[in-house]
């Protein structure tokens, strides 16, 4: 096992290379000349001449990307010229409202696709198994925006139960944090319940079509443990994928959800770096997010392991 | 025939509505096995001994529809709650599947595997079931047993995990064991070995076994009874020395021939059954064998044989014209 971890984490050092080199070329390669944007329509040649020196835009590219990379190994990941913070500053501010927003996500989607997965593979192709794949097709094409505006709809604005939009951090008041969370959190879940249930409902009966599946009932085991402890986790290793893309893509923030929640999240810093052209950040965001998609990679490579022990024995 | 068998099946019919058209699986088997005794089921391929096993063990798929009535130890399985049949399966009436690559579950250890079987059936401990599953792996030939238990599946031999099953299905002292092409998949340095192992097992703990195989050369001396099924349908039913000295039907004559033998000179041709079985989604009219059959006459094809008794009745076949005076071959 120690192996196995220690070869996947050597996989990862070429990955993040590369997903540092793209995330440096996005600010180089983007047309306009940084010192305009920064100095504005106005400028004079000697000022911009005068800001490249200063940011050392007047270097070579590969000379630019490795200060660069050499600043950001020593965690200097660059400052906003528009507001002055840095890149670590911003990320550090709205990381934990996009990381709840995504934990309670998982668990929202989790919590309703396992169930049904479970419940339609056990009796696939009886009526709730229709009815729930069909129900799990349509959600599956209803976007994020419409579902946030339906939910604000009723229970906000009709039921007046939950906050539609704001936020409070959690450190101040936990039940007020969570009951404007939980809307957001809501349209998410409803977006990803139906892949998850999907995957894990077709992996679930083709496992239950397995020898010893057979075997297991000819055993005399009750259903919940053939469901639960025989067929459920060698059926789950789509289900861990599927969960690792969505975390490490929510990890980057939700961004139609926190704009229209208006929660101050990664989401939404990525949003206002692009729209002010504050490349620093963008660059900083765009690093930062990538690296975390690539550990939760990495993450779901391990639970592999742990889900099937040929993988982790290196028989499959 | 119930009085004092342990299983018996009476005019039991599979049907499997398949996209072809209906397909007949099992048709109209009655066979019966004793406590503590041997039945063998031969056959090729497709002619219905899995289905057959299958529709003992109620683990037909759920399209299945199953006819007729299966007694096991005085309860009729097909009318027993789903309650009940569950405490019965793994208890009294075990199974060893064909492929023991694919019959033990992967992500699960040895030990969880054969633990919660008997942890299902008696009321043991985990230390007790622990000790259990031990001796039960120490049984049946795995060395270095206390270690096996936290191993899984795929760490061990097509042999070795063959032997689990066994272990398993032996777990909880069964009446009856059903063992499916319990060596085909293995290699043939195993086959004997466990084939060996599941006599020995047998004997010890007075069970009653059905051995369902392709090879008339397993049943042979490991076996009370005899049933030959082709078809879906069982063609001739024998104590095993009556069938081996004097067979009957010519699909077990055909079956017996093609049999590779230690004693022919090199090269010699393999006289394999020409032909194919029959399309079992359309049932033929006369003898299913009848296409192809050396003997087969113009009666053969308009007419079904009933499985009827001959000289004895425990030697019964379905044939118009059944083999009168070959000698039995020496298998």
């Amino acid at each position: 096992m120690a192996f196995f971890v220690a070869r996947r984490l050597l996989y990862l050092v070429p990955v993040l290379i590369a997903v540092s080199l793209l995330t440096f070329s996005i600010a180089s390669l983007l047309p306009g000349d940084l010192a305009y944007t920064i100095l504005g329509d106005q400028a004079t040649p000697e000022n911009v001449a005068a800001l490249r020196r200063d940011m050392g835009l007047d270097q070579p590219i590969w000379w630019r990307y490795l200060s660069w990379l050499g600043g950001v190994l020593q965690g200097d990941f660059g400052r906003s010229f528009r507001t002055g913070q840095t890149v670590l500053q911003a990320v550090g501010e709205r990381l934990p409202v996009s990381i709840e927003l995504m934990l309670l996500a998982q668990l929202g989607a989790l919590g309703i696709g396992v169930p049904l997965a479970i419940i339609c593979a056990a009796r696939s192709g009886g009526s709730f198994d229709r009815f729930m794949t069909g129900t799990a097709f349509g959600m599956l094409s209803v976007p994020t925006f419409l579902s946030a505006i339906l939910l604000i709809y009723f229970f906000a604005v009709e039921l007046r139960w939950l906050p539609a939009t704001g936020y409070v951090p959690f450190a101040e008041d936990p039940a007020a944090n969570l009951r404007f969370m939980v809307l957001p959190a809501l349209t998410l879940a409803l977006a990803e319940w139906p892949s998850i249930m999907r995957v894990l409902r077709s992996d679930m009966i083709a496992t239950l079509q397995e020898d010893y599946i057979a075997l297991a009932k000819a055993k005399g085991l009750k259903a919940s443990r053939i469901l639960f402890v025989h067929a459920l986790k060698p059926s789950s290793l789509t289900l861990v994928t599927i969960t690792g893309i969505n975390i490490g893509r929510l990890i980057g923030g939700a961004v139609i959800v926190e704009t229209v929640f208006a929660l101050p999240g990664i989401g939404r810093l990525l949003i206002g770096a692009i729209l002010t052209r504050d490349l620093i950040i963008l660059q900083g965001v765009v690093l930062l997010v990538g690296a975390g998609f690539v550990i939760m990679n990495f993450i779901v490579d391990l639970l592999y392991a742990v889900l099937d022990p040929r993988i982790r024995h290196g028989h499959a | 025939m119930t009085g004092n068998s342990l299983l018996s099946v009476e005019d039991v019919t599979v049907n499997l509505p398949t996209p072809r058209g209906n397909l007949r699986a099992v048709d109209h088997v009655d066979l019966t096995v004793g406590a503590g005794r041997t039945l063998g089921v031969v056959g090729e391929s497709g002619c219905g001994k899995t289905m057959l096993s299958r529709a003992i063990l109620q683990l037909l798929p759920k399209k299945a529809k199953l006819s007729g009535r299966v007694m096991f130890d005085r309860q009729d399985l097909l009318r027993l709650s789903p309650e009940k049949l569950r405490k019965l399966r793994g208890r009294s009436l075990a199974v060893v599947f064909q492929d023991p690559m694919t019959s033990l579950n992967p992500v699960l250890t040895i030990g969880t595997q054969l633990i919660e079987t008997l942890q299902e059936h008696l009321e043991l401990d985990d230390a007790a079931a622990t000790r259990r599953s031990v001796e039960l792996l120490a049984a049946v030939g795995i060395p270095a047993p206390e270690q096996r238990l936290a191993q899984y599946p795929h760490q061990l031999s097509g042999g070795m995990r063959q032997r689990v099953a066994i272990a398993i299905a032996l777990s909880c002292e069964p009446k009856l064991l059903i063992a499916d092409e319990p060596t085909t998949a293995l290699d043939v340095t195993i086959q004997a070995q466990i084939l060996d192992l599941l006599a020995r097992e047998q004997r010890r703990r007075h069970m009653a076994m059905i051995i369902i195989t392709h090879d008339l050369g397993v049943v042979a001396g490991r076996t009370d009874e005899v049933a030959v099924m082709y078809a879906g349908r069982v063609v001739e039913r024998a104590p095993t020395p009556d069938l081996f000295k004097k067979m009957r039907m010519p699909y077990t004559e055909a079956l017996l021939a093609a049999l590779p033998r230690l004693d022919a000179a090199p090269h010699t041709p393999l006289p394999a059954i020409s032909g194919r079985p029959p399309d079992p989604t359309r049932p033929l009219r006369g003898c299913s064998f009848a296409p192809r059959c050396r003997y087969a006459v113009a009666r053969c094809q308009a007419e079904k044989p009933a499985l009827e008794a001959a000289e004895t009745s425990a030697h019964q076949f379905a044939c118009f014209h059944p083999i009168e005076a070959h000698a039995g071959a020496d298998v």
